[in-house]
């Protein structure tokens, strides 16, 4: 991988083999999660005849949906408001089921546009902005997994078990960090 | 004379979290509420040292639709009632 160029509009990007199979293989996961949180959502007849889809009211337990899916309302996980935690479950299933379809939408631009052999990857202004908050959206995940925080170091202990998902980390950061450069220049 | 609580607008609040990055959430600003670049680098930076930011204001529907957009975008923002 090279730092993303502009060329025009169009923005370009190389990944190797192996590079590409990760950025794929992780886009593929998240998109996989969010596509299973889909399917549990309220099936009703009201929603198929009027056609306005009805998401679940709760929160995932899962961490790394939760932070993909956040809460509208700031809630104290101890004594949440109550009334806010009920605007919160009605916006939630209001608005989840489209931001559902965006995040597996930005995932399906990204596994369509980066190629699973590896090669240059050009990228229009709306599929560059796909990548952006597909990446990011991977970026979260893995941050959520590994406890990533402000003080974190480049690298942890080798006998740290995170130490080598944080090598992709890095890098996936390094490969969002120059694509805005790029996008923005 | 008091202002009642239904009269207040409604904020969308951004706060700061570990893994945005402070270019990201500034594209972000700028894509999503067509801010300058430095109305947009000021309110990234008051997320990054303040903890967090009222990134946007106005009525009910207008706020929860820029609460949505944030969502999309990967950032931590929730709603609120000013104070």
């Amino acid at each position: 991988m090279r730092k993303w160029t502009r060329d025009g509009e169009v923005v370009v990007g190389r990944f190797d083999r192996q590079e590409a199979a990760v950025v794929r293989g992780l886009v593929s996961q998240i998109q996989d999660m969010l596509l299973a949180r889909a399917d549990e959502a309220p099936q009703d007849e009201l929603s198929e005849l009027t056609g306005i889809r009805t998401g679940p009211s709760t929160a995932p337990d899962d961490p790394i949906l939760g932070r993909l899916l956040p809460d509208f309302h700031r809630l104290d996980p101890d004594a949440p408001d109550p009334g806010d935690l009920d605007s919160a479950a009605a916006l939630r299933s209001l608005h989840e089921p489209e931001l559902l379809d965006l995040k597996t939408g930005t995932a399906g631009v990204v596994l369509d546009t980066c190629p699973p052999e590896g090669g240059e990857v050009r990228l229009l202004p709306e599929q560059a902005e796909a990548w952006l908050a597909s990446i990011n959206d991977v970026r979260l995940a893995l941050g959520t997994a590994l406890d990533v925080n402000e003080d974190m170091p480049d690298e942890l202990p080798p006998d740290d078990p995170r130490s080598p998902h944080l090598g992709v980390y890095h890098w996936l950061t390094w490969v969002q960090e120059t694509l805005i450069e790029a996008v923005m220049s | 004379m008091e202002v009642r609580a239904e009269d207040r607008p409604w904020q969308a609040v951004v706060w700061n979290d570990p893994v945005n990055l402070m270019s990201y959430v500034t594209y972000v600003f700028q894509k999503l509420f067509g801010y300058s670049r430095d109305k947009a680098t000021k309110l990234m930076l008051d997320v990054h040292h303040k903890g967090r930011a009222i990134v946007s204001s106005g009525t009910k529907d207008k706020v929860e639709a820029d609460v949505a957009k944030l969502h999309a975008a990967g950032l931590w923002a929730t709603m609120q009632r000013a104070s």
